[in-house]
This record gives C-alpha cells, sequence and structure tokens, in this order.
C-alpha cells in the first residue's frame, strides 16, 4: 500500500527533482528524503507493487509490462557514426517505478580495486577513452557496504581468493546452491579455478515488509512478487515515501531540463499520462535516468546557451557508451538439475578478472557463472541444441528431456570505452510523443570479441569437466541491442574529458547532477548495478553536503 | 534483429520475435483464449469455434498436433492448441487472420499436389502429414543462435508453430496450456514456492568448503 504522500505542486520548488526511480534515483530519493530535503522523484513508467508482477511470459516479455515499449519509443540503430541508422529495437530498459532493478537478474558483484586504475596499471589503449576513475575502490568501499545491508545483499565474504577488501560481511549468508552451482564449483575446482556462492541482491533470510526467496524460478525480466529480490522499489522506495518528503510521480515522462539565464536549472519538463505539460520547479536536479535517457535527456535540453546540449561542453555526452561483453555455452546433463526452480546464479568464479593481455593477446577480464534463466516457451523458441529438429516428435522429446537436464555458463566481461560508440538522437525517428527517438551506434572493440570467445573457450572446457553430455555455444557477434548502459556521462576531474565531476555535478551546470550507469569511466567486468547504487549512495552523501552549505547559489 | 551479441537481451528477445510474429497488446484476451482452450480440452463437448470453420480447425488441430505430437505424454492435441489458435485469432492476433486464411488455402492445394487421393491433411497417415509439413517448412537456417528471431515472414507454417509452442508452454495459471500437457511434457512442476533440494546434483551436495588460499590474480 503507498502512504499518503505529499502532493507537491510543480509550482512548489522542492529540493530535489529526480528524474527516474531506478537503482540509482531510487536510493539517491531515499537518501535525500531520508536527510530531510523536499524530493519529487519523476519516473516516465507507471507505478506497479508486488501484487501487478506475474510469471506470466507474455505479459511481461512481449507486451512489455515491465520495459520500454519498442512501438511507442522506438530506436534507430548503426554500427558506425559514417552510417544512416536503421529502426530496430535497440535498447532495453526498465520503465516502472524501481526502474530496471525491478526486472534484474540481481547479480552484485563490486568492481574490483583494478577497475578504478588499471588505464595507470597497464598503460593507454590505442583508438579507445580507456581511463582511470577519478575516485579509488577504497572510496567507494564504504557504500558498497551499505549497499548490501541496506538494500540487502546475499553472500559469502572471504569465499572468492580474488574479492576486494571488504570493511564488513555480507548481512545474510548466500543463498542455497543449486545443481547448476553444485556441477559448476565441481568442474571448476577440478580445472584448478576457485568458484564461490554468487553474491546476490536477493534476500537469503526476510526483512520486513519483505520475504526471503521462494525459490519461484521467475527472476531475470520479472518482478518479484514477494519483494525478496532487492530492487530499489522494494529497498528503497517505500523508505523514502515514508519520511513524508518524497513523492513518486509515475508516468512522468521528462524531456527538457529548464534552465535560466544564469545556466541554473530550475526544473524539470515532463508529460503526465494525459501528455499534458507540465514543469516541476526544483533547487536543483538530479538525472539518473540510465545511461541510455540521461545522455537524451541533455541533448534533448540543448538551448541557446547549449546549443549541442546541456552539459555538453565536452562534446561527450552520450558518447564512450560501453555495453559489457558477453558469451554463453549451454550444458546437457544426464540427471535433471531442475534448475527452473530458484534465483538464476548460485555459483561464479573471478579468476580470470585481470588476464594478462602480454600472455592472452588481448585487453580485458571477466567472470563466469552458472545460472539457468529462461522461460519455458523462451526455451522452447531457442534453446535446443542446434540441429534440433524444429517440431515433431524429435522436438518434443527434446524438450521432455533437456528443460530439467540444461544449464548455461555465461561469461561476463569488460567493454573498451570507444567515442563512436554511443547514444544520440535520430535526426529523423521520433517517439510517440513527437521527440527524437533514441539512435545506437555501437560496434565492439576487437579486443571485447576475443575476450568474449576467450571466456567461452573456458565455459567450454568446465562443461567438459562437468561430464557434460550435450554442450554448445551461441555465436558471438557484434552487439546490436544494448542493456547494460554505461560510461555515456563518464565522470572525471577535466571538464574537456568528462561529463560530471566526482561528486556527480555536470561540470557545466552548477545544480545539475547526473548519477546512474552513464557515470562509469570503465565497464567492471559484466555487473554493474552494485556499483551504480554505491555511486548512488555516495552522490547522496555528496551532494547533501554542498546543499547543506548552499552551495547550488549561483 | 539477426546479430545481437547480448544474451540478456535475447531472453526478452525470445518473447520479443513472438511478438513480431502474432502477439499483439490486447493481454486479457490472451487470457481469454487460453482460457477457452483450458475449457474446451477439458470438456469433451465440441467448443465454439469463432475464427475457423469445424473443417477448418479439423485442420490445425492435425498440424498442431505434427508439431507437438502425441505420445505417452500429451501433445499439441491435448493441451487444446487449436482453440487457444481459434480465440486468438479474432481477438489479439486478428493480424495474423490473413496468414491463415491465405495459409489454408496454399495449404490444401500442397496437400491435393502431394497426395491427389486426400481430401484434407487430418485424414492423413502421420506419415503423409509429415511430408506435407516438410514441403512447407519454413527452411531452418543453419546455426540458429541467440538473437535469431524466430522468422517473421509471416510464413503459414512458422506462425502456426509459434502459436502452437506458446498454447502449449504458457503459464497453466493464467488459463494456458490445458490439462498442464505443456508443463507435463518439459518437467516443469506448477508451484511458485520451491525448497531445496532442487535437483538430483545438489541433493546430495556436501556444503561449502572454502578454497584453497590463491594470491596470484589472472591466471591466464
Amino acid at each position: 500500500m503507498r502512504p499518503d504522500l505529499p502532493k507537491y505542486k510543480t509550482s512548489d520548488d522542492v529540493d530535489f527533482v529526480i528524474v527516474g526511480s531506478g537503482a540509482a534515483g531510487g536510493i539517491l530519493a531515499k537518501e535525500l528524503s531520508t536527510n530531510g530535503f523536499r524530493v519529487v522523484v519523476l519516473e516516465q513508467g507507471p507505478y506497479l507493487t508486488e501484487v501487478d508482477f506475474t510469471h506470466n511470459e507474455i505479459k511481461v516479455l512481449n507486451e512489455n509490462l515491465l520495459t520500454n515499449h519498442p512501438e511507442l519509443q522506438p530506436n534507430t540503430f548503426r554500427k558506425t557514426p559514417d552510417e544512416k541508422a536503421k529502426p530496430q529495437r535497440a535498447v532495453l530498459y526498465g520503465r516502472v517505478v524501481g526502474g530496471t532493478s525491478v526486472h534484474f537478474t540481481a547479480n552484485f558483484w563490486r568492481f574490483h580495486e583494478i577497475d578504478f586504475i588499471e588505464r595507470s596499471k597497464i598503460g593507454p589503449i590505442s583508438g579507445t577513452g580507456f581511463t582511470d576513475w577519478p575516485i579509488t575502490y577504497a572510496d567507494l568501499e564504504p557504500y558498497y557496504t551499505k549497499v548490501e545491508w541496506e538494500i540487502g545483499v546475499s553472500g559469502l565474504a572471504g569465499a572468492s581468493p580474488f574479492d576486494p577488501p571488504r570493511s564488513k560481511p555480507y548481512p545474510m549468508p548466500p543463498l542455497p546452491v543449486k545443481s547448476s552451482g553444485v556441477i559448476f564449483e565441481q568442474a571448476a575446482r577440478k580445472l584448478g579455478w576457485h568458484p564461490f556462492p554468487a553474491p546476490m541482491a536477493i534476500l537469503s533470510q526476510p526483512r520486513p515488509g519483505r520475504s526471503a526467496c521462494v525459490n519461484c524460478g521467475f527472476c531475470l525480466a520479472f518482478g518479484c512478487e514477494v519483494g525478496a529480490k532487492s530492487s530499489s522499489l522494494a529497498a528503497a522506495i517505500h523508505v523514502a515515501e515514508n519520511t513524508g518528503r518524497c513523492e513518486i510521480r509515475p508516468n512522468s515522462y521528462v524531456h527538457r531540463i529548464e534552465i535560466d539565464s544564469r545556466g541554473r536549472a530550475t526544473g524539470a519538463t515532463y508529460f503526465d499520462a494525459k501528455r499534458t505539460v507540465h514543469m516541476q520547479k526544483a533547487k536543483a536536479v538530479i538525472v539518473c535516468a540510465n545511461g541510455s535517457e540521461t545522455p537524451r535527456l541533455l541533448l534533448l535540453s540543448a538551448n541557446k546557451q547549449f546549443p549541442n546540449g546541456l552539459a555538453n561542453s565536452s562534446g561527450l555526452v552520450g558518447k564512450y557508451l560501453m555495453l559489457n561483453s558477453g558469451a554463453v555455452s549451454m550444458g546437457v546433463f544426464e540427471h535433471p538439475l531442475n534448475d527452473y526452480k530458484g534465483f538464476a546464479v548460485s555459483r561464479i568464479f573471478h579468476d580470470f578478472y585481470e588476464l594478462d593481455s602480454q600472455k592472452v593477446g588481448f585487453y580485458g577480464g571477466g567472470g563466469l557463472d552458472a545460472r539457468f534463466d529462461v522461460t519455458p516457451i523462451g526455451f522452447a523458441m531457442g534453446f535446443l541444441p542446434p540441429g534440433t529438429p524444429r517440431w515433431g516428435k524429435g522436438f518434443k522429446d527434446a524438450l521432455h528431456h533437456n528443460y530439467t537436464r540444461t544449464m548455461e555458463i555465461f561469461c561476463h566481461g569488460t567493454s573498451l570505452p570507444l567515442e563512436t560508440n554511443s547514444f544520440s538522437l535520430d535526426p529523423d525517428l521520433k517517439d510517440a510523443w513527437g521527440l527524437p527517438a533514441l539512435r545506437l551506434t555501437y560496434k565492439d572493440h576487437p579486443d571485447d570479441l576475443k575476450l568474449a570467445t576467450w571466456m567461452n573457450a573456458r565455459a567450454l572446457e568446465l562443461l567438459d569437466a562437468a561430464g557434460a553430455k550435450q554442450k554448445w555455444s551461441f555465436p558471438i557477434q557484434e552487439q546490436q541491442f544494448a542493456v547494460h548502459l554505461l560510461g555515456t556521462c563518464r565522470m572525471g576531474t577535466d571538464p574537456k574529458t568528462s561529463v560530471i565531476n566526482t561528486d556527480h555535478r555536470t561540470h557545466d551546470v552548477k545544480n545539475l547532477f547526473l548519477c546512474d550507469g552513464s557515470s562509469l569511466v570503465t565497464s567492471g567486468r559484466g555487473q554493474p548495478t552494485m556499483t551504480i547504487e554505491a555511486l548512488a549512495f555516495r552522490a547522496a552523501d555528496r551532494i547533501t553536503a554542498l546543499a547543506k552549505r548552499g552551495d547550488f547559489q549561483a | 534483429m539477426t546479430n545481437d551479441l547480448s544474451r540478456r537481451s535475447f531472453i526478452l528477445r525470445a518473447g520479443t520475435s513472438i511478438s513480431a510474429v502474432w502477439l499483439s497488446t490486447h493481454w486479457p484476451a490472451i487470457l481469454s483464449a487460453a482460457e477457452h482452450a483450458h475449457a474446451a480440452a477439458k470438456s469433451s463437448a465440441p467448443a465454439k469455434l469463432a475464427f475457423f470453420s469445424a473443417d477448418q480447425a479439423k485442420e490445425i488441430d492435425a498440424i498442431t498436433a505434427r508439431i507437438i505430437p502425441t505420445d505417452d505424454l500429451p501433445g499439441a492435441h491435448e493441451a487444446g492448441a487449436v482453440y487457444f489458435i481459434d480465440r486468438a485469432l479474432t481477438t489479439f492476433a486478428k493480424d495474423s487472420q490473413k496468414v491463415y486464411q491465405d495459409g489454408l488455402v496454399e495449404w490444401q492445394s500442397r496437400v491435393q499436389e502431394l497426395f491427389p487421393s486426400l481430401q484434407m491433411f487430418s485424414a492423413g497417415t502421420p506419415e503423409q502429414q509429415d511430408k506435407i509439413l516438410h514441403s512447407l517448412e519454413h527452411p531452418a537456417a543453419p546455426g540458429r543462435g541467440r538473437g535469431r528471431p524466430t522468422p517473421n515472414g509471416q510464413s503459414f507454417f512458422e506462425t502456426v508453430r509459434t502459436h502452437t509452442i506458446v498454447a502449449f508452454l504458457i503459464d497453466p495459471d493464467d488459463g494456458g496450456n490445458g490439462n498442464d500437457a505443456g508443463w507435463k511434457v518439459i518437467g516443469r512442476e506448477r508451484e511458485h514456492v520451491f525448497q531445496p533440494p532442487f535437483g538430483y546434483y545438489d541433493k546430495e551436495y556436501a556444503g561449502w568448503q572454502p578454497n584453497p588460499p590463491e594470491t596470484a590474480k589472472g591466471k591466464a
């Protein structure tokens, strides 16, 4: 039940308007309202709660119950800037209160120390924007711990010899091991690797108002019906609302940040559900709209003062997009795993987190996990081994035999930041509101593809060591569909080479802040949300300090 | 759509490709169709058809029954797939009506062409039926992989195949896969709450044992 809300008027000059209620926006709303500020969160999607969530794969997957709709908000794609982009679905994100954290898989790896300083360690990589972060792991460590304890992450501290230092153990034990995890753990150890219980943003023990995981099996792409998945909806939004100072305003599609003659943000303009336009006034604006919509909103907000888009004096808004590299291999085993039961992942390893580029011949690193995360219809449509009959007795026999006996090895890895990989405004295509559509320009760096191929070879070794009766891989190809949306308004100290500073403040607009996947400088090894949330907790501290000393004044 | 690297996106796109083939935006109608199929499969009385004629329904039922045949486990016929499709074509999948209308005409001529003595596909032997289906099957591309959508050229065979799979495997709690036929076949239990052990391999798990100490980072 939603509490009685403070219904701010749009003319109320609230302390903060936050655009987006996802992993970062939800946490910033919680922290800033807890710190005494008046906050309005504008979320373009609807306000659904646990009772609205369903296991129905058609409704969720086909009808985009929780995600951006390709017909209302179409995209275009091209590989390189010299091509004309063609209409195709190119980006997927949560479009609901809670954002993508509602439907994510909930893998919650911390970044390691190396992720922040890798450029210094290994040197430049020609043709890329590969660089160090302006903050270190040590700066972020207290906030990783905060995420684990406040949002709810299960795991086992010290289980991986490659883990970075931590100030506290996890607040709750890991989730139970699945058959895929046992197979993975035993085979990885046989090969000399170091598997460990996956840290997951899913409760293994109940918390007030939230159940522990009931192992229903509908995690990836679905909203959790018992509040066990630590989405910002389950873990932050309600806390924010209960302060009495935060209003979550759903169905509010922000399309412009307003700027006064002094170059200060004055609020956000949005369409409501009836497509009526409003402007919510605020003393400061924080955009947490994800790595695609945040740069789009800045570009849409271009005006005479900022002809190339807001906060874009560097020309880097939307650029250096990183999607994370990846590969998947499948194995079929003799006995039933029944891996459709439970959350997706129970075991991972990080032995290849830092590969030696001198030895392997390319830059990169990553982690592997054991999982099963596909729905029944999805399984029948695309997860039987190549060569399986597509209909008839052979098809049915394969469904019957394989569904309970199949597992995946998912390889997650780095992406290098390239200036040519970007989100921008399509010059022709418009969305249902008449706004320029998102255009994705993306071509993987060759090293990203080499890394995916290399990791996938390890996955196949593991499946052999595990005694899989059958194994195969999905082809490794250049990406043209964006899910992890990273790096498009990168953090840095130099206004010429970055969009935000270490306080998440834009270099160009004093009371405009950005915090979400767009803030990342490097891609990590494939699981960004934990870091996005740690950044959000840290940003809340920084912004609170700035606000308290009146730093938003012109 | 075909060169998608991201496995994360594929999971969602597996559904999206279905959408491209036939599903539109009226979920309540899907439920209605599913419940209709469910009721039809349970009932011995003939269900009322909304789109197909009785003969057409007989043909579609026979086609779905070759796509997912009946053996010692139920098939598409037992799941009432034809009723799901019939209801769908008058509600949320109206866009696919023409695929069926044209497809059934072509279908009839193909049946006659291959087996001149056969009046209807449904009257053929399983061997004859499979031969006809093979002749109409959309060529399965080699190396189909993640991100490869179901061919969405709205070919009759591919459309019926997709519809049959959806009708067979959608969540029975929402009224689909009549008699739980599909989930019985794949071995998925109906419950939404499970306790470990889940499968064969975690049943005997001895419990977590720490990894041996390790200092070197980067094994390669």
